[in-house]
């Protein structure tokens, strides 16, 4: 199992480090600026002085992302269990449900800070805007796709609704679930920064709005990596999650 | 009727199913009294089943044979209680079913195990839904499943197992089922022949140590003779009944039987009325 998992591991790893080092051996070569373009050594060097300060930022970022992320989530999942079992009303709402992602997140913002204030409450609905989407839409789908012989055995065993939507429907589409779910992990952290760019005091959002005012560019790098981290730990976080519920896929999905 | 057996848990429970009807002594398990369906398509009124009359009497393997596309499927829709007839009446156990779900026990023709549900969970699944209490339930399953050779699989996922295996599985959780009726359908049509051959005389052996009511349909006129009581064989669609072959057989029966002379010649009158029929169906 190790074998195969650094296997799977290695090569993005190996990509990635080449990346770094051709960047860092651009920037020494050429001799550009700092100020125009950090070298990875310069952006790791400014990360670890700058070490207090970022971490309370990123903590604060943490948070925000996981309530919002569980607000987003929880909602994605209600909207579609309550949708699927009335077709009408699924065809009457999904157009909205569509045209709740063409608002941009930028234009929203302010009007939300107008309507709920400076608190935690503006930014929680921004992410659960952008979150709640994947996992609606993929839950829609992946209910709409119960195997037919499944269905018709548990109808003719005289399964009632509920005993469908739980016994079949809600397991069959747990991993169609789950692919709306890392997609959701992952705007996450992105609607997360993005919220705290508004009125907020703390959180990567916030330092980045403070670096660009100052013009350190390398602080920038630091907190786009950051960015990153976090949206890998998030998906990450789904995928242990979905090994952990869907355990009977864990052998068919390798093939 | 006869529910002779040693150490069957389930024998007691069919015995009780059996007693229940006692009152109503020699009750058929099935009756389908001149049904018919047709469905408005695009293409118009296609008309599916005509008139169709089948009895299974309680503790009866009955078994239906026909072209592919007469209907059969169908038929245990309507059984089932998914669809409802245009005309006639479905009787289980003597009481009028038509348009209601929940009365039979059903295998279909893929496995269509859960696979999230372990072995064990997947057989207890019928009477969960029927809503009896899943200890109770685990532990006649595990009774089973130790009968039929799957112990030690009671904790594996379907997709561990072979395909043979799944089909047994499956056919446990029809077994498991309250409803004492059996619909099986093509339940060996995916299988390989020499799984396929395996598992008729699994089946034939546990369907003799407990004779269920089973209506059972089947693509192979060999699979037909060897297990059934009654064989009723079905024309193109619309389909009717075109003849009812009680089959003669004395029990317990062994594969051997396919070789005997009446066997042979039973077999080739079917293959004959079978092709007969084949040759006359319109080209698609």
């Amino acid at each position: 199992m190790s074998g195969r998992r650094i296997a799977k591991i290695g090569p993005p790893i190996i990509a990635f480090i080449i990346f770094l080092a051709i960047w860092q051996a651009g920037v020494m070569v050429s001799g550009i600026e700092k100020w125009m373009l950090p070298s990875p050594l310069d952006i790791v060097q400014e990360a670890v002085s700058n070490g207090g300060g970022l971490l309370m930022h990123t903590w604060a970022s943490v948070q925000l992302t996981l309530i919002g992320f569980c607000v987003g989530t929880a909602v994605g999942l209600l909207l579609a269990c309550s949708l699927h079992p009335m077709p009408w009303l699924k065809r009457a709402i999904y157009p909205l449900v569509i045209v709740s992602q063409n608002i941009p997140t930028i234009a929203l913002l302010p009007l939300l800070m107008i309507w709920f204030g400076f608190g935690l409450m503006p930014k929680i609905v921004t992410i659960t805007l952008v979150c709640f989407f994947p996992v609606c839409v993929a839950t829609l789908d992946g209910l709409a796709q119960t195997d037919r012989t499944m269905m018709n055995y548990m109808r003719m065993a005289g399964a009632s609704r509920s005993q469908l939507f739980w016994k079949l429907e809600l397991p069959h589409a747990l991993p169609s679930v789950f692919s709306g779910l890392k997609i959701a992990g992952t705007y996450s952290v992105m609607s997360a920064i993005i919220s705290e760019w508004l009125g907020t005091d703390k959180g990567i959002g916030y330092y980045m709005v403070l670096q660009k005012a100052a013009y350190r560019t390398d602080r920038m790098f630091v907190a786009i990596a950051v960015v990153i981290l976090l949206s890998l730990a998030m998906f990450g976080l789904v995928c242990a999650l979905e090994r952990l519920l869907i355990h009977w896929r864990r052998d068919n999905k390798q093939g | 009727m006869i529910t002779t057996n040693e150490q069957q848990p389930v024998a007691q429970r069919d015995a009780d199913h059996v007693h229940q009807h006692e009152a109503e002594q020699k009750q058929a398990a099935l009756e389908l009294r001149d049904v018919s369906m047709s469905f408005d398509g695009r293409a118009g009124r296609l008309h599916v089943l005509d008139q169709v009359s089948i009895t299974v009497q309680a503790g009866e393997f009955v078994s239906i044979i026909g072209p592919s596309g007469s209907g059969k499927s169908t038929l245990f829709h309507l059984i089932g209680g998914l669809l409802r007839p245009s005309e006639g009446d479905i009787l289980v156990h003597g009481q009028n079913v038509v348009g209601q779900t929940g009365h039979i026990s059903y295998m279909p023709q893929q496995p269509a195990l859960f696979p999230w549900r372990t072995v064990e969970d997947n057989v207890i699944l019928a009477p969960e839904i029927a809503g009896k209490p899943k200890k109770e339930a685990r532990e006649e399953a595990r009774r089973w499943l130790s009968n039929v050779g799957l112990t030690g699989y009671e904790r594996s996922y379907p997709h561990e197992l072979s395909g043979g295996m799944q089909q047994r599985v499956a056919f446990l959780r029809a077994m498991m089922s309250p409803h004492e009726l059996m619909l099986l359908d093509e339940p060996f049509s995916a299988l390989d022949a020499l799984t396929r051959s395996d598992m008729q005389r699994w089946l034939i052996d546990l369907w003799e140590r407990n004779r269920r009511s089973v209506l059972f349909i089947t693509h192979s006129i060999e699979e037909a003779l060897l297990l059934s009581d009654t064989i009723y064989v079905l024309s193109n669609r619309p389909a009717q009944v075109l003849e009812r072959v009680a089959v003669p057989f004395a029990r317990p029966r062994t594969e051997a039987l396919a070789s005997e002379a009446e066997f042979v010649r039973m077999k080739r009158e079917l293959s004959d009325l079978l092709r007969s029929i084949q040759s006359s169906s319109p080209i698609h």
